[in-house]
């Protein structure tokens, strides 16, 4: 068994952000270990890009591809790389030992626990809730996880199937399911008209952008082969116990489709549950509407000796991931002494350039695909919080009882309290307080947010290694 | 509600994996999740909630929901989608919060 105890620098998360970073501080000298959720690298992007049944690359396209180029350098770096690996909680070593992590991660539900020096979260973006009537139902899923089924079970919609929301994400998958010669029976467009006269003032970054063809090809696709319904509101998923139907209005009249299958989308959001633990400044994102961790230009935090790379500082997508990620190791690789600063500096000089072009055309998207605020701040019965099924009237009400923030919401309400520790109803309970008091979400605050960031039990807490000074600060009778 | 993709549109030949959901034998493939295994053989719902006992299924795919939560070979409030099926494995659906032995 390898030693796993120390290492120059951690990295969490083995998506494009992660991979690369590992393999360039790795290359460069620096001890390095990678700790993935997941059994193969890829992270959610490039989702069993080693292992996927779908051989033929048509169907994901060559962009799913490219992810595989990103693998056999990680595998040759000399990064120890841990597959299953969860991270639940970091610390800072001792007040005698400011410098480096003491972290504690679970493989198969035993505990054990990493000392590094430097830590790089590359820990990503999750879906953006949904937050509509009846989105807890069986049969209703998001259209990420759709796209995981399809790559890493070759499983693709039967049955009557309904796409719903609006992003880049939302065609590509739809796009995917042609190609696999899958159903599709209607894409539900949540885009509310005059959004593109608004993005049309950055159109010129976005005409500039090298997918632009591409992208162009993928919408022209999806058009000729999927019914399409634009300005969609009121989306709503119906069924007893089990969805049976999706019900919307469009072009001032309702409308109901008969449904086995609802995947929902409005765009990501970064994954901030273990950068908030560790206590790093967030910012408010007001074209994305969503907290992301304050970082510097080589993905350096507030906190000293903590970066983050990728989506997980900011959404910039998948190939940009992958360029702040070399960006962030160069910088580690330079702190820890490995290399000097001319030499940082001539390394990063091909990331910065091929990150511009990668983030060319963003802003247009960004606003185009703003999700509307009916799905930003819902009200009435809608549930708000899956894990403790809080409704959004029920929040509303607490905020006019005299609640002023989401920390106070959890003890009226235990909303962000049960086992996605707010996960996907974070954002949401945020924007409806603020609604509530006319504020910023920016003044409202999110979720205090504290470790261990996934649950774990105290079988598996209990199997920490122990040292003798933690044994005898609790054992108190000795021979 | 989910179907593989056929043979011809080139999904490579994975060994099949066996195991049981709520005691009915369920073939899956090697490096299926639990939750893929589930939606593959018709099933989108796994557990009933602790809060109203109303059916709930997997619906991120990547771990952070707990909305796919089972019981696998006895051991409550497993993630059904993190994970992999392995021959023999006996999955069945959690009712409410699971249940802590005395």
């Amino acid at each position: 068994m390898i030693s796993m105890e120390q290492c120059d620098l951690l990295v969490v998360g083995a998506g494009p952000a992660g991979m690369a970073a590992a393999t360039v501080a790795a290359t460069l000298g620096v001890d390095t270990v990678l700790l993935d959720e997941q059994p193969g690298p890829g992270g959610q992007i490039y989702r069993s890009v080693t292992t996927t049944p779908v051989t033929n690359k048509r169907i994901l396209g060559e962009d799913y591809w490219h992810g595989a180029t990103l693998v056999e350098p990680l595998r040759q770096s000399g990064a120890r790389y841990e597959p299953g690996a969860t991270v639940w909680a970091v610390s800072q070593k001792t007040a005698a030992d400011p410098s480096g992590f003491e972290v504690a991660y679970s493989v198969g539900g035993e505990a054990r626990i990493l000392q590094a020096r430097q830590l790089l979260l590359a820990t990503g973006a999750q879906e953006r809730p949904v937050p509509v009537p009846g989105w807890t139902l069986p049969g209703v899923i998001t259209a990420g996880a759709g796209q995981i089924l399809l790559k890493s079970s070759g499983l693709v919609p039967s049955g009557r199937m309904v796409l719903a929301g609006c992003g880049p994400l939302l065609y590509l998958v739809a796009w995917q399911y042609l190609n696999a010669g899958a159903r599709i029976d209607a894409l539900l467009e949540t885009t509310p008209s005059g959004r593109l006269a608004q993005a049309m003032p950055h159109a010129w970054g976005f005409l500039r952008s090298p997918y632009l063809a591409k992208g162009l090809r993928l919408m022209r696709a999806v058009k000729a082969g999927v019914r399409i319904a634009r300005g969609v509101t009121a989306l709503e998923a119906r069924g007893d116990g089990q969805l049976d139907s999706v019900r919307y209005e469009a072009g001032g009249a309702s409308h109901t489709l008969a449904a086995d299958l609802l995947m929902l989308h409005q765009g990501v959001v970064p994954n901030v549950n273990l950068s908030r633990a560790m206590g790093m400044e967030h910012v408010w994102n007001e074209r994305l509407d969503c907290w992301e961790p304050a970082v510097d230009a080589w993905g350096a935090s507030s906190v000293p000796g903590a970066g983050i790379a990728g989506d997980g500082a900011g959404i910039a997508g998948a190939l940009a991931a992958e360029h702040r990620g070399r960006l962030a190791a160069l910088q580690v690789a330079h702190s820890l002494g490995r290399i000097d600063t001319a030499r940082r500096d001539r390394g990063a000089a091909g990331p910065r350039q091929a990150l511009a072009r990668a983030v060319r055309g963003r802003e247009f998207f960004d606003i185009l695909y703003r999700a509307p605020k009916e799905f930003l701040r819902p009200a009435g019965d809608t549930i708000v919080c899956r894990c403790e099924e809080v409704t959004a009237g029920q929040v509303r009400e607490t905020v006019k009882l005299g609640c002023t923030g989401p920390n106070q919401m959890k003890s009226f309400l235990r909303c962000g309290m049960g086992p996605c520790q707010g996960r996907f109803c974070g954002l949401t309970v945020s924007e409806i307080i603020a609604d509530e008091l006319g504020k910023h979400p920016r003044e409202v605050g999110y979720y205090r947010l504290r470790f261990p960031t996934k649950p774990l039990t105290l079988g598996e807490l209990a199997s920490l290694p122990q040292t003798d000074e933690s044994i005898g600060a609790v054992v108190r009778l000795k021979k | 509600m989910f179907k593989r993709l056929d043979e011809g549109t080139g999904e490579a030949g994975h060994a099949t994996v066996q195991i049981t959901v709520n005691d009915a034998v369920v073939a899956c493939r090697q490096g299926d999740s639990v939750a893929a295994a589930l939606f593959a053989q018709g099933i989108s719902a796994c557990r009933d909630t602790a809060v109203s006992q109303a059916p709930r299924g997997p619906f991120c795919m990547m771990g952070i929901c707990y909305d796919c939560l089972v019981t696998i070979d006895g051991k409550p409030n497993q993630q059904a989608c993190m994970t992999l099926a392995r021959d023999g494995m006996a999955v069945r659906r959690q009712h409410g919060a699971r249940e802590v032995p005395a």
